[in-house]
């Protein structure tokens, strides 16, 4: 699957399917630290993700303060 | 997972709540959080006049979405600080939420208005970038906030929680006896409030995705290795092994440790020599930055 990370914006390939907490953990990611998005629904830890799908992992802090 | 109120498949999992939600029992959710914290620290009222600071991220939009919603009428106001194309992307981001939903929006621009932008000024200065622009910021918004009743802050679970971590390792009493949800008006200050107290940064970004708002995803690129981010990311680490600690850190400190932080001696506030707005010194701080940053190598030599 295409993953898209940020600050900044790149993309990485992952083999799937996998789970969401199986993929934070393989791309050593905290997962509170981030907002998992599939094209306009946002996903749990539990939902499972497949080969073929796009999955935006958004930092949750942006912007400055 | 699935929601806790309809069962439906879950959007968000709050795990210090020990809950997941769907989308809309997920925004309603939030709501509720920001209702019941406006209510619990008495912040305004259905007829005050309410000035929120908008920055084009996902706290300040997802706030303006929040009051609108519970029927609070609120201005809003942008400072434009001139950091490249981050700013024109975040005032554009502005101008666009404003406008779908027909919302009064005051621009200030501070290499038009007062001559210099915060990149210039950081270089001018003996201080950090962040510190600089916090300092024009609170300055900004204060002179933008006359005439209204409160200004409302856009500040989240985390920026409170990292901020407080912060004064509690350098022991910065001062600042520990002024963190709360509320700041009254003192003579030449507005009154201030910051209704996102009770929600994660984690949740108002889920709340602006869920209710379609699009906001600056990028981080500010002048904030790399800013204290508050660092610390917000420690936190992070601490709330995934322990789910809720930073909501007990900082509303324990405000239930039963501020009070021990309390400013004593009311420091006598005078008028800023040339701006006339309060200060401790003879000119206040953001008139020194500007002088610095639009004159520099005056100041310097004088």
């Amino acid at each position: 699957m295409k993953v898209v990370l940020r600050h900044p914006r790149r993309e990485v390939v992952v083999e799937g399917p996998s789970i969401v907490r199986d993929l934070l953990a393989h791309l050593d990611i905290v997962p509170e630290s981030v907002l998992v998005i599939r094209g306009n629904e946002l996903l749990t830890r539990s939902d499972k993700v497949e080969d073929d799908d796009t999955i935006e992992l958004r930092p949750v802090i942006s912007g400055g303060m | 997972m699935n929601c806790r109120v309809c069962k439906q498949r879950a959007a968000v999992e709050i795990r210090r709540h020990n809950a997941a939600f769907c989308p809309d029992h997920f925004v309603e959710h939030v709501q509720r959080q920001v209702a019941r914290t406006i209510h619990d620290y008495e912040m305004f009222g259905p007829d005050d006049r309410l000035l929120l600071g908008v920055s084009g991220g996902k706290d300040s939009l997802a706030l303006w979405d929040i009051l609108t919603g519970l029927g609070y009428a609120v201005d809003g106001v942008y400072l434009h600080l001139g950091i490249g194309e981050y700013s024109s992307e975040s005032l554009i981001l502005t101008e666009q939420f404003a406008a779908e939903r027909d919302l009064a929006l005051r621009v200030v621009d501070l290499p038009v208005d007062y001559g210099f932008s915060i990149p210039q000024a950081a270089a001018t200065q003996g201080r950090s970038a962040c510190s600089v622009c916090g300092l024009s910021k609170r300055y900004l918004l204060n002179d933008a906030a006359a005439g209204y009743d409160a200004l409302v802050m856009g500040h989240n679970l985390d920026d409170e929680a990292a901020t407080l971590l912060g004064n509690v390792l350098k022991w910065n009493t001062e600042y520990l006896g002024r963190q709360a949800p509320v700041l009254p008006a003192v003579e030449g200050l507005a009154r201030k409030v910051k209704p996102l107290i009770r929600v994660a940064e984690r949740e108002t970004a889920a709340y602006a995705v869920l209710r379609g708002i699009e906001y600056e995803v990028e981080e500010c690129p002048m904030v790399a290795g800013n204290t508050i981010n660092r610390l917000k990311e420690r936190m992070s680490v601490l709330e995934a092994n322990s789910p809720g600690v930073k909501q007990q850190f900082l509303f324990g400190f405000f239930e039963r440790g501020a009070g021990h932080f309390e400013v004593g001696e009311k420091t006598e506030l005078g008028s800023c020599r040339s701006c006339g707005s309060p200060t401790t010194g003879d000119v206040c701080a953001f008139c020194r930055v500007r002088d610095r940053a639009t004159h520099p190598l005056e100041v310097r030599e004088s």
